[in-house]
């Protein structure tokens, strides 16, 4: 498998479509974090600066949106390029039976494929959280203690897990369809709607569930709301924002839109001000975290074992 | 003799279609085995079952004394396996290539760089071998498929049609690298081809496969034996896999 890894990387780390890629995304993230900074810097001078500001670099738009916002979106990307043909291309250049006729499992491959892209997205966001830290640093002045140090950490693993996530997709779809082009459609596909007609989606379904008739009725409007948040779950990208957003803002203290806070949480966020510990806020996204470390891991065991019941021939 | 590929009854079916039907055959220690058919005759699914590569329906098979739906990897490890128009990585230099397959073959790194230069002198291409696999012609990349094999030093090896697509010099050195991998070296050989001249050339028995079935085994002249009148492989083959019948 680590022969396969070793290969993968070379590969990734070789190529034109990577350089060109991870040049766009740092370009467009320093771009995103160096207006934040600036916006930041015009806005808190003269004033005493609140404590945790290391971490608005991350989550204050500049001009169009924030860092977070913009890995949330253009993150699958990283994962779609990275795997959409990790099968098929070797299927296309006949290399897979060379592969599979040699003496390792067969899922030694689809194993030794992930784990490459895997570290190449991680070395790719370390180093946009490390120049991002880099440039704040000169930008606005503050060293970030080692709370929001921890943050950004929690806030790097959760965007690996993303972009894992749309990595497994893009290579079960490199399994499923032979054509190259075929497997990143689909999976450009599925990161559109999922970034931006799940939220249409998820409001058609709580319309058809439990519909509105009466928008003075509180009641019927939370069963709407309830169900409508529920559905959007099903989305990663609504997985990764809620869970990054909680992350990085430690006076965010629940999960819920405003109007779903139950009694005793309102009774709570009003008593306690104060920001929440890291592993307080741990605890608040863990179930978006191990929803979505789920759907990675359902898609990889998709993968595998579709993977290892095909027939693979040379022609 | 002893075996070194044995098959009894090996059937391997796609929902209604059966691509390999009762196929039962031997290959010996030492011969070259010629596996004829037409396309689609069943020559590489049988092929793919005795690498463990696909499970076959019904039936069993036995490589080298292992069981291919068991122990692939055993298998793996002592066949040479050259698949038709077989891949490479054409962004890798051929020695990179040849390096690539033998880590996946574990060789230790401490016998790899005499291994390399050994294989790529057998096939003539040790000229070439700092080179772009993507700017090498058909046959030196069917060459460079034999070197890979050699990295193996397997005591069986597969091939799967290895001249097709070759000129006639490059067919010549191909069948003259076939010979003297079994001469030489002592490999056990099962080719896969429907050119009947290279069969007729180089193989001590054929079988012939025909809609899935085995039609004829034994050597050239037990065959044309069989057929009265026929005088040639290419008779006998056209007589056999128009009748079609198992033997």
């Amino acid at each position: 498998m680590l022969t396969i890894c070793r290969k993968e990387l070379a590969d990734h780390f070789g190529s034109i479509r990577f350089l060109i890629l991870f040049c766009l995304i740092v370009m467009v993230a320093l771009v995103t974090s160096y207006m934040a900074a600036t916006n930041l810097r015009e806005t808190l001078e003269g004033m005493a600066k609140p404590s945790q500001v290391f971490l608005l670099l991350f989550t204050v738009p500049g001009k169009f949106f924030s860092l977070v916002q913009f890995i949330a979106f253009f993150g699958p990307l990283i994962g779609i390029v990275t795997g959409f043909d990790a099968i098929n291309r070797e299927r296309n250049h006949r290399t897979l039976t060379k592969l599979v006729s040699q003496p390792i499992f067969r899922d030694a491959v689809i194993n030794g494929k992930f784990l490459a892209g895997v570290i190449t997205i991680s070395i790719m966001l370390l180093c946009l959280v490390l120049l991002i830290s880099g440039m704040g640093l000169f930008t606005v002045g503050v060293v970030p203690g080692w709370e929001e140090v921890g943050r950004l950490v929690v806030y790097l693993l959760i965007s690996i897990a993303y972009v894992s996530f749309w990595l497994g997709l893009s290579i079960l779809f490199s399994i499923l369809f032979r054509s190259l082009a075929t497997s990143a459609l689909a999976a450009i596909a599925l990161w559109i709607f999922c970034s931006f007609f799940m939220g249409f989606a998820a409001d058609l379904a709580a319309d058809a569930v439990a519909r509105v008739n009466d928008p003075a009725d509180p009641e019927q409007v939370v069963a709407n709301r309830r169900i409508s948040d529920a559905a959007s779950l099903a989305s990663p990208v609504v997985l990764y924002s809620q869970s990054t957003s909680s992350i990085l803002d430690p006076y965010r203290r629940t999960r819920s839109n405003m109007v779903l806070v139950e009694p005793m949480e309102r009774l709570s966020m009003e008593r306690f001000q104060n920001p929440l510990p890291l592993d307080q806020s741990i605890l608040v996204v863990g179930p978006y975290l191990a929803l979505l470390a789920g759907l990675t891991l359902v898609c990889f065991a998709l993968s595998y074992f579709i993977f290892l019941r095909q027939e693979i021939r040379s022609v | 003799m002893a075996a070194v590929i044995k098959t009894e009854g090996l059937t391997r079916r796609y929902g209604r279609q059966t691509a390999v039907d009762a196929l039962s055959f031997e290959v010996n220690d030492g011969e070259i085995f010629g596996f004829l058919g037409p396309n689609g005759a069943g020559k590489t699914t049988t092929i793919l079952m005795l690498l463990g590569l696909t499970e076959p329906t019904t039936g069993r098979a036995e490589v080298l004394g292992f069981d291919p739906v068991r122990e692939p990897l055993q298998i793996k490890r002592q066949v040479g396996y050259l698949p038709e128009n077989v891949g490479f990585y054409d962004d890798l230099t051929a020695r990179e290539n040849l390096r690539f397959v033998a880590r996946l073959n574990q060789i230790p790194e401490a016998r790899l760089q005499p291994l390399l230069d050994h294989a790529l002198g057998t096939v003539g291409l040790s000229g070439e071998s700092d080179k772009l696999v993507g700017k090498f012609s058909h046959g030196m990349r069917q060459r460079l498929g034999i070197a890979e094999l050699l990295l193996k030093e397997p005591k069986l090896v597969i091939l799967d049609e290895p001249a097709l697509g070759l000129d006639p010099d490059g067919m010549n050195k191909m069948l003259e690298l076939i010979v003297s991998l079994n001469r030489e070296r002592g490999m056990t050989v099962l080719m896969c081809t429907h050119l009947l001249n290279h069969a007729e050339r180089i193989c001590g028995r054929v079988g012939i496969m025909s809609k899935g079935k085995l039609a004829a085994l034994g050597t050239i002249a037990e065959l044309a034996g069989s057929q009265p009148g026929a005088t040639g492989l290419e008779q006998i083959y056209l007589r056999y896999s128009r009748e079609a019948k198992p033997c």
